[in-house]
């Protein structure tokens, strides 16, 4: 979503994304024409008249599990939004009973939050699993 | 779940839907000025919003995508860098 209009996102897919992207963007692309949707998201940018880069992450209830947002500069990393959503869903899927530590990518270890764990998370986990 | 949208010489923008005006309502009282903080854990704010998608222009509503997990992603232009 940005402040411009579903037609220039045509020509913008028409002229350069879709030499990037097999068959263009998969995804809508949205206008937000009047900053609206970026004021109540908090990611407008006043001054500038433009969006910055929000990235929120909606899970099935309609509830926000993350953002992130980027000054224009620097783009967004998109392994760590899949590794989010994939840690998100893992947690929702197990209710709860399973968290992801520091570093946690699928396949790698998870901690069963519970009295048992207090104080001995030293024992499961070390700072070497934080990094890939 | 997308509606594919009407064209004419108007430029729309999306907006709000409805449940964003119960600012007033109950809670404590906003101070003049203060910006409502998205936070994690709170329904994200429903909206409307034109856009393309796929060769055709259409209307998107973020509260037809309950159900599955949704990525709202905003940046700063089109033909901009990065």
């Amino acid at each position: 979503m940005s402040i411009d209009s579903m037609f220039v996102h045509k020509m913008w897919v028409d002229d350069e994304l879709s030499k990037m992207v097999e068959g263009g963007v998969p995804f809508p692309m949205l206008s937000d024409a009047s900053g609206a949707v970026g004021r109540i998201y908090g990611i407008y940018d006043e001054a500038a008249g433009v969006e910055t880069r929000g990235r929120f992450l909606i899970d099935p209830d309609g509830v926000i599990q993350g953002f992130e947002v980027l000054s224009p500069p620097v783009g967004r990393n998109v392994d760590e939004t899949l590794r989010q959503i994939q840690a998100f869903q893992l947690v929702r899927e197990t209710d709860g009973t399973e968290a992801t530590p520091s570093g946690w990518r699928p396949g790698k270890k998870t901690l069963k939050p519970g009295i048992d764990l207090v104080g001995k998370v030293w024992k499961e986990w070390e700072t070497s699993m934080a990094f890939d | 779940m997308t509606e594919e949208a009407d064209v004419g010489c108007a430029r729309p923008t999306g907006g709000p839907v409805a449940e964003a005006s119960n600012e007033t309502s109950e809670g404590s009282p906003k101070i003049k000025g203060e910006r409502a903080m998205i936070t994690v854990g709170q329904k994200a704010p429903d909206f409307m919003a034109p856009g393309y998608e796929q060769g055709k222009f259409v209307n998107v509503k973020l509260s037809d995508y309950l159900g599955k997990w949704v990525v709202l992603c905003f940046y700063p232009g089109d033909f901009t860098f990065v």
